[in-house]
């Protein structure tokens, strides 16, 4: 139905030219500024790269004693001791993965009704008020978020969500072990908090740009208004999928936040109840006492690890964005 | 008008450089003795016009800037080891002087509802509950040395820092001084392997740990737990005696260690003898060049030193710091004599 709904659309649609069809190659006209603006523009965009470059030789530098040291093994070993001086980073990966993920799979959902709601069914003066008051919790300084989530969000936790989890559910092993409030799901939640602002006010830009004639001809197509939603968060996917990219992003990358409630213990548990730790929590707890230099060389490379991990998660995503939308263009097709 | 312009620029610029090169002095490192230190300054300021600049970056940050030679002096919770001071001396030239400052206390803390005014905990205890051996807080072993008081039948939550910092090393370096077991399995360290318990970051990480949980125990700057209101422990001293951290028993620390100390004053002070010691406390240096490049910054150095060790010290007790003994004092003042000399 929806599918073919779509192709409908298309049809309709067909004749409306494309954003940028029309602009015409003007390369051979151009005169002294437009050239020295493009150079402009080209320069700092290089500077990006050139930077990336930089910070990426910095890093391998600065590791180089714990990447002859250790190896491989600094990201299978779990031992983490800087009496002994032996590194392992498994544990800060493990906990940086898990506590993002666990975000990510609550702030989607969530921040996707966040923006429908906004984009399509708020009234326009509701709309605007709500839309403020996201992009307000997006401009909190994490360390607010952190001390709120110690102070307020911790205790909560502790006494309303782990209890009946750990009754209900304590059979799975996410949910075993005493429920000190402290540890991955404080972890997670708080970064659920931090993430649905960003991951909802930019899928509702991205769902408000859906052009209107493709509402107006869903309906006219007599479509109800849920196939119509549906359509346009389809239409929208790459704008979300971007904003979600952007809150894991910020997910991988959150520290303050994160160490104020994670409970800071390189361990690795199934339980989402025990204590944990990131790659950047580590590195802004230990980064300044750092007082032998194989020490400081670990953590650059937790740095470095950190930088690729979230590359590689990045080119994931991508690859994953690319193969979605070529089979939904071609189910459109067939 | 635009000589004038001109010549009014390049007088303020000259007054403005002459100014920097009398009168100000950077210094940068530990975070524990900021508060006192910020007083310091200010106070300092006032009476001489001496401009000093702290950057509280943290002790491996201080020691590290001193190697560098990036700022006039230095600060540290932990003293410089003897491979940083030969570093520092093939790459400035000179020794680096460690000079005490002021004494802080270590106190553990705890979150347990019980009447009595400290719990008394002997070092092997103390040690057992860090290593995970003692897990609940009615265990013989506690309840042996608090008669009187009812220890509730609660896990021991454990918090520490997660960050490193000068309060973990003076903590662990006392455990692993009272205790063959973490000397062995942890030791000592700004940042060491917890065999247990959650990590709280900073001081204000810890006292929020600790305020949350019932059945908690760790440690914080004694300033920390005084100000936040949580109870500590009285700890047995080396004379066998429970004593309080107070500024009173920390000072008589001081005073006990002082007559072992060595030239140099790199010690800690923890465990040291005297009845009224409490054992878990140590120095804070101010790191300087034993011949400083700029003279000048080199002597004004060395007034302000003089003047922090003598009228400074009376603003230590309300700030939570424990003023130096008088014998420390005095050996002090001889490492500062022998400044540029």
């Amino acid at each position: 139905m929806i599918a073919s709904l779509d192709e409908r659309i298309r049809t309709l649609l067909r004749r409306v030219p494309a954003p940028g069809m029309g602009v015409e190659n003007s390369s051979r006209h151009t005169n002294l500024g437009d050239r020295a603006f493009r150079g402009a523009t080209f320069l700092f965009t290089f500077m990006i790269v050139v930077l990336s470059g930089i910070m990426v030789y910095q890093m391998i530098d600065g590791s180089t004693l714990s990447l002859r040291e250790f190896g491989l093994g600094f990201v299978t070993s779990q031992i983490w001791d800087p009496v002994q001086e032996k590194f392992g980073a498994l544990p800060f990966v493990y906990g940086t993965v898990v506590s993002s993920l666990v975000a990510l799979i609550l702030a989607i959902p969530l921040s996707l009704g966040v923006a429908v709601f906004l984009a399509e069914l708020a009234p326009r003066w509701l709309e605007r008020i709500l839309s403020f008051m996201v992009e307000l919790l997006a401009a909190i300084p994490s360390i607010v978020y952190g001390l709120w989530g110690m102070f307020v969000m911790v205790p909560w936790i502790r006494e309303t969500i782990e209890p009946p989890l750990s009754e209900h559910l304590g059979f799975l092993p996410i949910f075993e072990g005493a429920p000190y409030g402290f540890g991955m799901l404080a972890a997670g939640l708080i970064l659920t908090v931090m993430i649905v602002p960003i991951i909802a006010s930019i899928s509702r830009d991205a769902l408000k740009s859906v052009p209107r004639a493709q509402r107006e001809a869903a309906y006219a197509l007599g479509a109800t208004r849920w196939e119509t939603i549906t359509l346009v968060v389809k239409y929208a996917r790459s704008g979300i999928f971007g904003a979600t990219l952007l809150g894991l992003g910020r997910a991988l990358g959150e520290t303050m936040a994160v160490t104020m409630v994670i409970g800071n213990r390189p361990i690795i548990s199934a339980s989402l109840f025990d204590p944990g730790y990131t790659m950047a929590s580590v590195l802004a707890n230990e980064f300044t006492e750092a007082t032998t230099e194989l020490y400081l060389h670990a953590l650059i490379e937790i740095a470095l690890l950190l930088f690729t991990i979230t590359i590689i998660v990045n080119m994931l995503a991508r690859l994953l964005m690319w193969t979605m939308s070529r089979t939904i263009s071609q189910g459109g097709r067939a | 008008m635009i000589n004038r312009f001109f010549a009014i620029l390049l007088l303020l610029t000259a007054a403005g450089a002459s100014l920097t090169a009398q009168l100000r002095l950077n210094g940068a490192g530990a975070t524990f003795p900021y508060v006192i230190y910020s007083k310091w300054f200010d106070v300092y300021y006032h009476k001489t016009g001496v401009q000093i600049n702290y950057q509280s970056i943290g002790s491996g940050g201080g020691i590290k800037q001193v190697i560098e030679g990036t700022v006039d002096f230095g600060a540290t919770d932990g003293p410089m080891s003897d491979e940083q001071l030969a570093d520092a001396r093939t790459k400035r030239k000179t020794d680096i002087l460690h000079i005490p400052t002021v004494l802080g206390a270590v106190a553990v803390a705890y979150n347990l509802p019980v009447e009595a005014k400290h719990i008394q905990l002997t070092p092997t205890t103390l040690a057992d509950i860090f290593l995970g051996k003692i897990t609940k807080w009615n265990d013989w072993r506690i309840a042996e040395h608090n008669p009187g008081v009812s220890l509730p039948n609660r896990p021991i939550i454990v918090a520490h820092r997660s960050d490193g910092s000068g309060t973990t090393f003076i903590f662990t370096e006392y455990l692993a001084k009272v205790s063959s077991a973490w000397k062995k399995n942890v030791g000592r360290g700004t940042s060491v392997n917890w065999p247990i318990g959650l990590g709280g970051k900073g001081n204000e990480g810890v006292a929020g740990l600790l305020k949350q949980t019932v059945g908690s125990i760790g440690y914080v700057e004694l300033a920390y737990a005084v100000k936040n209101n949580i109870p500590y422990a009285a700890i047995q001293n080396k004379a066998g005696v429970f004593v309080a951290p107070t500024i009173s028993s920390i000072t008589a620390a001081a005073a006990g260690a002082s007559r072992n100390l060595p030239e140099d004053l790199r010690v800690s002070i923890t465990n040291p003898d005297g009845k009224e010691s409490y054992p878990i406390s140590g120095f804070t240096w101010i790191l300087v060049y034993k011949n400083p490049q700029d003279a000048k910054s080199g002597a004004a150095i060395t007034q302000f030193l003089k003047w922090a060790l003598s009228e400074g010290q009376s603003y230590a007790a309300d700030l939570l710091y424990a003023p130096l003994p008088k014998e420390v004092v005095a050996k002090c003042l001889q490492q500062v004599d022998s400044i540029g000399k």
